[in-house]
């Protein structure tokens, strides 16, 4: 049989993969965003606790952190309700896995939103204020089609390092690939073929990532000429 | 609105005593001009003598730390902010009458990922609160007005600097401004291409619109401005008609300006 009969386990495993993943992107984004938003924004205090956020987070390893902010949250959640006279919380691992790994990358693309507006040059937002538009009407339709093309390349590459990292929430019991490739290796005594499927696997997403957003960045360089050595 | 042609004239733009630091170099120190409806006021004075600045502040795209701004009788609402430069205190009023003084830069500003169309529409619909329709036969007429329309499809790095000023041009005439300012709008400019520039401005001003143009083209000034203001350091050194001005001038430094400018 196929896989010895645990490919439907295997691609389940996938499934729960490519969830985690854009789930914990949608959580990065939004951290981003505001990350770069407050280390714009000229306010020294928003600006020095994005400044610790991103420095904090990029300089330690995401397995460390993990750990951290699963076992460390999981006390503190049940410190508090002990005190609260509730009674023991088991934190959910998909929630817990997808806020951490969403937190951490926040801070990546943070450096990455931020270099990407910085790109823009200030005559373009200078003409929209100019004609009378709004701080909020500027960011929409100036800031971040333009923006979007500049973030692009950096985007591309934390969203690959961040699939790559989602194996890592296998440690707190998330049921993704990684998990159900080892429970398969340990019930067949194949460790290789399936480690050899998921990596398929793996390579197989990334690859269309970089297809797909490849193909947007075109999309959103329209009007940009091309630069020519 | 409308286009005001020889009746009375009224005032569409006054500023007073504009002052304006750059940390601690001064380089406003008290500007006041008006410009009535169908004037033509050319800004000249070597580089960073404020001319820029001066229309900048207009605007509030500088905050000036002193002054008053009237926009057609309407006195912007201003208030020092911590760092005492003066800033809008109402950011509605403050959108309204940037709509009214519709601004032309030195480095054409186009939105880059927009076409020709989509840059002249864009404010119209946004601020003004244009329908789609209206406002895209509003930028035709427009665009055709300063002799791009073939290029209305063309994103702003496909095209030569003239066509992306004229592009520019478009986009501020379609807010129909009260005045209209031009941040040295041919200094970015190959030579070749400084003229196509100057003959759409020159049609503007013999349309009778009200505009105040910061320049280093002295043949302009002298023959399309009704009026010129010498800026000399931050302060107005010397004002009148072009061909006084410019034949017959009083100060030293503007005899010396216009001894090293050419022609």
């Amino acid at each position: 049989m196929f896989l010895h009969g645990y490919f439907p386990a295997i691609l389940e495993g996938l499934r729960s993969t490519l969830l985690i993943s854009a789930t914990s992107l949608s959580i990065a984004c939004l951290f981003g965003l505001i990350g770069a938003g407050a280390k714009l924004s000229g306010s020294r205090v928003a600006g020095l606790a994005a400044d610790v956020y991103t420095t904090l987070i990029r300089g330690l390893p995401e397995l460390v952190l993990l750990l951290l902010i699963f076992y460390g949250g999981q006390i503190m959640v049940n410190a508090l309700a002990d005190r609260a006279g509730l009674g023991y919380f088991d934190i959910n691992p998909f929630l817990a896995g997808t806020l951490t790994l969403g937190f951490i990358f926040g801070a990546y693309l943070t450096e990455t939103f931020r270099g990407a507006i910085l790109a823009i040059p200030r005559g373009q937002m200078e003409a929209g204020k100019a004609y009378g538009m709004t701080r909020g009407q500027v960011l929409r339709r100036i800031i971040l089609p333009q923006m979007v093309r500049h973030a692009i390349p950096g985007f591309t590459n934390n969203w690959l390092v961040m699939i790559k990292a989602t194996a890592l929430l296998s440690i707190i019991g998330l049921d993704d690939m990684v998990h159900r490739a080892n429970l398969a290796s340990a019930a067949t005594r194949a460790p290789f073929t399936f480690y050899a499927t998921i990596a398929g696997l793996y390579l197989a997403v990334t690859t269309i990532s970089i297809l797909l957003l490849g193909w947007l960045e075109r999309r959103f360089s329209l009007g940009v000429r091309k630069v020519e050595f | 609105m409308s286009m005001p042609m020889a009746e009375s004239p009224v005032e569409k733009l006054r500023a007073e005593g504009l002052r304006k630091s750059f940390g601690t170099v001064e380089v406003l120190k008290g500007v006041t001009l008006a410009a009535n409806s169908g004037d033509v006021i050319a800004m000249i004075g070597s580089s960073g003598s404020g001319k820029s600045t001066v229309l900048r502040c207009l605007n509030l795209l500088e905050k000036p730390n002193a002054g008053r701004i009237v926009v057609c009788g309407e006195e912007l609402r201003l208030a020092p902010d911590r760092r005492g430069e003066l800033d809008a205190q109402d950011p509605q009023q403050l959108q309204r009458m940037r709509a009214r003084l519709a601004m032309v830069f030195q480095q054409f500003n186009l939105w880059g990922h927009m076409t020709a169309l989509e840059n002249v529409i864009e404010a119209p619909i946004r601020v003004l609160g244009l329908s789609r329709a209206e406002a895209i036969a509003r930028a035709e007429r427009y665009l055709d007005r300063v002799g791009v329309s073939h290029r209305k499809d063309a994103y702003p790095s496909h095209m030569s600097g003239g066509e992306q000023q004229r592009v520019a041009i478009a986009r501020a005439l379609a807010m129909e401004p009260d005045v209209m300012l031009f941040d040295e709008p041919t200094s970015a400019l190959d030579p070749e291409l400084v003229g196509e520039v100057l003959r759409v401005m020159r049609s503007l001003a013999e349309e009778g619109r009200t505009m105040l143009v910061v320049t280093h083209e002295m043949g302009f000034a002298r023959e399309v401005a009704s009026r010129v203001i010498f800026l000399h350091r931050g302060v107005i050194e010397e004002e009148g008609p072009p061909a006084e001005i410019l034949s017959n001038p009083r100060s030293e430094r503007l005899q010396s300006f216009l001894a090293n400018s050419l022609k």
